[in-house]
């Protein structure tokens, strides 16, 4: 059985999109259109890796989150913040004055994502031992990695760690800590601080877990100003607040960088980061022409959460700075628990082992051509005659990815070859279609205003 | 539905190229993905045999709604006693091929596993022919 449509937190904004076609060639899942001289995201087959946001000219493609005042309807408010946050940062702003100032903005506790991960590496170690034969075990920690392999990869499906990843594992210790002290649960608001569209869009509609413990989302660029800002005003302040939590392992501020997970894990781990270069490995991992690995750290971003849509710096100095804080801190196997503080995850352990395990995550392909395969067949064939009919240009003034998109889009009904320039031509020179006819061809996809002269132009 | 693929003997460097081809379009016709698994599993390992062990070959798949049917002819030295290759283990492959991760003596064994039903017809010094057939949709028709 296939799951329902995704939420997206990607949109576009019609006010500011221009109608070019930067987001749609880039796309890696041909999951943008241009109808009416605006992008529009196809959501069966959105992944929310956010690569249309970054190509985007115009800042048209932005994240919906949620509003900040919204934190101010809880009583307890608690920031749940990526390690990556701190490496957005110039050095010499430590970490404390970064988790002072969103005290300062409102929050009533500050507390990492990645405490905790000491918990899922021990899980995650069981889980690949007894997924054999099953291997490689794919980690389900980048949300738009598992979405990526619903849609393309449906055999992976039943390689995907199920387990839940470190951010809802220290929401769930947040929870039970909260409870614990006697709070109402409607009274705890849990923010995360997002450095991507696919961990949104994962919160409001999760894969393989019913609900999500975090009550709402605020993207990182947005938290990043903010506090810089009140840094900058406020000037360095030695005595700042400093929110008391255990300091992470170094394998917990190393989790969400690139080989962040499968350098800790046990057997043959491999890292692979980058959207173009996971697909390239899955394809050749669904052939089974790649065996004998037993763990895969894949993230959608160049450098992992570093390289998040939502990053602010350079993700190179980014990746640098986190290095640096985590080689002061102890690992994972130097812990000690006589030194945790009273909040500390490790007390939730058990509870959190009870609650670790995701449901299933279920296949939802988007390449098929028709649910029926005789149906699909004879579109196929259609698709294949018409391809030879078509350009093989990929110039995307039809307002789909490619020829071959185009043609696909056309046999399931859901564009007309005219929309090919080309063809168009060709109609007209054969006296099947005439310039008005042609005009509100072109005006379907790219809108009006693109055939309209410019008062200042001569041309 | 009839495909064809042409493949070079020594050229490991776009073996597979053949089962990607065919894994797209039978995710493209809805085939379900364990069928598809079995198919590109059993129809990879014949590819990279034709690439180890001939000079060249040809594969057409024939793809209906209840059986893909793959046919691998191909020219090179054939097997010599086709029951000895299908053992676990054996192999004929050059050390240079083993080095490159092929030739482990799984690839027989592999594709009888994975399909419903499999022919092999060898001629020594003129070539293999294979035969891999895989029923699909068995649950729904």
């Amino acid at each position: 059985m296939e799951a329902k449509s995704f939420h997206h937190a990607l949109k576009v904004r019609d006010d500011l999109c221009i109608g070019c076609t930067h987001c749609m060639t880039v796309c890696p899942t041909e999951a943008i259109r241009v109808r009416d001289g605006k992008a529009v995201i196809i959501d069966d087959r959105c992944v929310d890796c956010g690569m249309c946001l970054r190509n985007c000219p115009v800042k048209a493609i932005h994240i919906e989150h949620d509003d900040f005042k919204n934190i101010f309807d809880y009583e307890h408010r608690v920031a749940l913040v990526p390690a990556v946050l701190s490496g957005q940062f110039p050095e010499d702003i430590t970490v404390a004055q970064i988790y002072s100032s969103l005290m300062e903005l409102g929050f009533t506790a500050v507390y990492e994502v990645e405490h905790g991960v000491e918990i899922l590496l021990e899980a995650a170690k069981k889980f690949v031992n007894n997924s054999a034969p099953n291997l490689p075990v794919i980690s389900s920690f980048c949300p738009a990695i598992v979405r990526l392999i619903q849609v393309r990869f449906p055999a992976l499906t039943e390689n995907v760690m199920l387990l839940k990843p470190p951010l809802d594992i220290a929401a769930l210790h947040i929870r039970k800590l909260y409870t614990d002290k006697g709070v109402e649960s409607e009274k705890l608001g849990v923010f995360y601080i997002t450095p991507c569209a696919a961990k949104i869009a994962a919160i409001k509609s999760p894969v393989g877990e019913e609900w999500s413990p975090i009550s709402g989302v605020i993207n990182m660029d947005f938290i990043f100003n903010k506090i810089y800002k009140s840094i900058k005003q406020n000037g360095k302040n030695d005595s700042c607040y400093l929110p008391k939590i255990d300091p992470l392992t170094r394998e917990g501020v190393m989790w969400s960088l690139t080989h962040g997970e499968a350098s800790p894990m046990q057997g043959r781990c491999l890292a692979i980061d980058e959207i173009h270069n996971v697909i390239d490995f899955l394809e050749k991992l669904e052939n089974e022409e790649i065996d004998d690995i037993d763990f895969l750290e894949l993230r959608a971003c160049d450098e992992s959460c570093a390289g998040g849509v939502l990053a602010v710096a350079n993700r190179f100095l980014a990746v640098e700075r986190l290095k640096k804080r985590a080689a002061g801190l102890t690992s994972v196997s130097e812990l000690v628990p006589s030194e945790m503080s009273h909040d500390s995850i490790a007390l939730s352990a058990d509870y959190i082992i009870n609650h670790i395990a995701i449901e299933d995550v279920n296949p939802r392909s988007m390449l098929k051509l028709d649910e029926d395969m005789a149906e699909a067949m004879k579109k196929m064939n259609q698709r294949n005659s018409l391809l030879k009919a078509l350009p093989q240009v990929d110039c995307g003034a039809c307002g789909a990815p490619s020829c071959q998109a185009l043609a696909e889009d056309i046999v399931q009904g859901k564009a007309g070859i005219e929309q090919c320039f080309f063809i168009r031509n060709r109609q007209i020179s054969a006296g099947k279609l005439n310039m008005a006819g042609s005009t509100s061809i072109i005006e379907s996809i790219w809108g009006k205003k693109k055939l309209k002269k410019p008062e200042s132009e001569n041309i | 539905m009839v495909f064809e693929f042409e493949v070079q003997g020594g050229d490991f460097a776009t073996a597979g190229n053949a089962s990607s081809q065919i894994k797209k379009i039978l995710k493209q016709l809805n085939v379900d993905h364990h069928d598809i698994k079995r198919i590109v599993v059993a129809l990879y390992e014949a590819e990279v045999n034709i690439v180890a062990h001939a000079y060249k070959g040809r594969i057409t798949a024939n793809i209906d709604t209840s059986e893909v049917r793959i046919l691998l002819v191909d020219e090179g030295p054939g097997i010599p006693d086709i029951e000895l290759a299908m053992q676990q283990g054996y192999s004929t492959a050059s050390s240079e091929v083993r080095e490159m991760g092929f030739g482990a003596g799984m690839g027989l064994p592999n594709m009888k596993k994975n399909t419903d039903e499999m022919r092999i017809t060898s001629i020594v010094d003129k070539g293999t022919t294979v035969e891999l057939i895989v029923f699909i949709n068995q649950t729904t028709s």
